[in-house]
């Protein structure tokens, strides 16, 4: 009796390593390699404007790094950027979702109007707003401007963090909405009505009944935006490339206007591997409070 | 003091209608049950007294004001849904309070109210749970209890007991009934389950398609259905039809020609059926018991034993009647009948009714001693 039951259970063991193994290898080396060597590179001096200079450079790297004030200030567009952006797609994609799911007439029109953003690529995306909607003299904001008689803002030089961060923004929000309206949709109505019986008027509803169900799927954009937002380059590459000075600089132009604009191969290595350090961190403390709160 | 009354209410989607003019009134402290087939507008009614769905005509009384324009939660009234609609992210004791919090009661109002409610249903060791964690009969006692809290002037229930098991089912109603004589409340019941319908309710309203077909006691429904609609509803095994025609009225009632040649005498009022005439004889189950006099002859197509009971599905012979009609016969589970072999049934005369063309019921000449 013995015999057949521990033998499958054997068979299985050793029939699944050699399956499993080829896409655990390639996944490994492909995460590992690049890792170790922008590890190895960091601890290097290598800079392609002066290849006679190599060896081990130690932590100068590191050094010279974070008595950079560049860094820090690009550490901080970094986070404004982040928590911008998430506040504003998660306020305005729960209002959104809560709007669209009401029936109006023209609804489905209207969500994919509402969706439709996320499809357009960052580059034409940031290209559209700069030149389209945010210029001065051939932007739409400008011609309202000075149809209300008030001079036109030239949004880049002016507030250029603000800029990228509206433009990100007018990105994202369509995800939000997506994933935050199907979770409206899964509200059961009888709640709803319960709540109504109740005595919970729309404001009471929303509080107390939508907003908790809502709690998870909001979590999950958090996380999934967050993870995104963190290397946002695109946008601030075709917009402002990182300016005026330093002021639209995030963590991601830094490495690559340290790389390829600097050629210090060596400093931007220890960018990114600040950068890991970041993402991990957040990627740590977010996956701790989602899965505590997808326990409930 | 709760009372309810409807007067030629009616709703319309667009151009379907779905309530075609209902009138009713419920009494103080009178537990009433909706019953009918899915899609009968029983739920709907139902709704439309919570004020979850708008009138569209005609008026609502509670208590002698009317509340058609009055919002849900401003006519007193609490609901038990079919899905309960617990809220998942409180716990029990917020789910009870839930109204009471919106209400602007005081933090000890609500404690002592909850602790009520959660004594009457034996929820104390519960209250800081949340939904998830219950079983399907606490979260049922817990959505009674936010009806409870409230101290409503009527209790609503929409199918409360139709995503329980068989077992628990039994257990609830008995709670359920054991509650509104504790409770003296008026409480209205919707179900389309008749065993729930015939042992909680004071009185049965038995809708189909938007209309009242007969309101009663469910003796009364059951002993003296208004017309085929609801002899057929009530009663389970449903209570067996037959086209026969009239023989002759006699002073005992009016004898009708049974399939196969026999002639029974219904005990109803024989003004109305002329001899020759088309009216459909109805026949409970549990009136036709196997007798070698019997006036119905057929052979056993099936047979359902149940233990204590045996339903017998017999295919009474009869030349004139082309589709060969069957009737069931509710018998005693050691009656040695086998498929296939031809028995006769005897026939209770007073167990049996007689439905006119339009399918309206004769009435009986004296009424049933339970169903006064």
């Amino acid at each position: 009796m013995s015999t057949p039951s521990t033998a499958p259970a054997k068979g299985r063991r050793f029939n699944g390593l050699p399956l499993i193994g080829p896409s655990v290898t390639v996944l490994l080396i492909w995460m590992i390699v690049p890792l170790v060597m922008t590890v190895w590179f960091s601890l290097q001096r290598y800079n392609l404007l002066d290849p006679t200079v190599t060896g081990f450079a130690g932590i100068d790297n590191y050094e010279f790094l974070v008595t950079d004030p560049d860094f820090w200030a690009s550490l901080a567009n970094t986070l404004i950027l982040v928590g911008s952006v998430l506040a504003i797609t998660v306020v305005g994609g729960t209002l959104l979702a809560v709007l669209f799911d009401q029936p109006f007439p023209g609804r489905d029109v209207a969500r994919l109007f509402a969706i439709a953003p996320f499809f357009v690529m960052p580059t034409v995306a940031a290209l559209i707003w700069k030149n389209l909607m945010m210029h001065p003299i051939y932007g739409v904001f400008g011609a309202a401007a000075r149809a209300l008689g008030l001079p036109a803002v030239d949004w880049f030089a002016d507030h250029p963090l603000l800029s990228v961060i509206l433009i990100v923004s007018w990105e994202w929000l369509p995800f939000a909405l997506l994933i935050l309206l199907t979770a409206v949709q899964s509200l059961d109505r009888e709640q709803l009505e319960a709540a109504r019986m109740d005595g919970a008027g729309a404001v009471a509803q929303f509080v107390y009944i939508v907003l908790p169900h809502l709690s998870r799927a909001i979590s999950v954009v958090v996380m999934i935006e967050t993870i995104f937002l963190l290397t946002v380059f695109a946008e601030i590459y075709v917009t402002t490339a990182g300016g005026p000075g330093n002021a639209t600089t995030n963590l991601a132009f830094l490495i690559y206007a340290r790389a390829l604009l600097q050629y210090d191969v060596g400093g931007a290595s220890a960018g990114g591997v600040v950068a890991i350090v970041l993402a991990n961190i957040v990627a740590f403390f977010l996956v701790r409070t989602i899965a505590r709160r997808l326990e409930v | 003091m709760a009372t309810l009354r409807l007067r030629a209410l009616r709703k319309s989607y667009g151009t379907a209608e779905i309530i075609k003019g209902v009138d009713l009134d419920i009494a103080d402290r009178e537990f009433a049950v909706f019953v009918g087939p899915s899609g009968c507008g029983k739920s709907t009614l139902l709704r439309m007294i919570a004020g979850l769905e708008e009138i569209t005509d005609g008026d609502l009384f509670i208590d002698g004001a009317r509340v058609n324009e009055v919002g849900p939660a401003d006519r007193g009234l609490a609901m038990v849904f079919q899905s309960y609609a617990l809220y998942p992210h409180m716990s029990v004791r917020d789910n009870m309070a839930f109204a009471l919090k919106l209400a602007g009661a005081s933090k000890a109002e609500r404690a002592a109210k909850v602790a009520e409610a959660s004594r009457i249903l034996q929820l104390d060791a519960y209250l800081d749970r949340k939904p998830k964690d219950l079983s399907g009969g606490q979260r049922q006692r817990v959505a009674i209890g936010r009806a409870i809290v409230r101290h409503p002037k009527i209790f609503l229930f929409d199918e409360p007991l139709s995503n329980l098991d068989a077992a628990l089912r039994g257990q609830m109603r008995i709670e359920l009934a054991r509650l509104h004589r504790d409770l003296a409340a008026t409480m209205i019941y919707v179900t389309h389950d008749q065993v729930e319908a015939m042992t909680m309710a004071d009185k049965i309203v038995v809708l189909q398609a938007g209309r009242i077909e007969q309101v009663g006691s469910p003796l009364e429904l059951y002993h003296h259905p208004a017309n085929l609609f609801v002899a057929g509803f009530i009663g389970s095994p449903r209570m067996n039809l037959l086209p026969v025609r009239v023989v002759s009225g006699d002073p005992a009632g009016v004898r009708v020609g049974l399939p196969g040649g026999g002639e029974v005498v219904v005990p109803v009022d024989s003004t109305r059926a002329a001899p020759g005439t088309g009216v459909t004889l109805g026949i409970r189950p549990e009136a036709l018991k196997p007798g070698a006099e019997g006036a119905l002859a057929g052979a056993v197509r099936h047979v359902e034993r149940l233990g204590g009971l045996t339903l017998a599905h017999v295919a009474v012979t009869d030349s004139a009647v082309a589709d060969g009609a069957t009737v069931v016969a509710q018998i005693e589970g050691s009656a040695p009948v086998r498929v296939g072999e031809t028995i006769r049934l005897t026939i209770d005369p007073g167990a049996t009714h007689l439905f006119d063309g339009e399918g309206r019921a004769l009435p009986h000449q004296s009424r049933h001693p339970l169903a006064a």
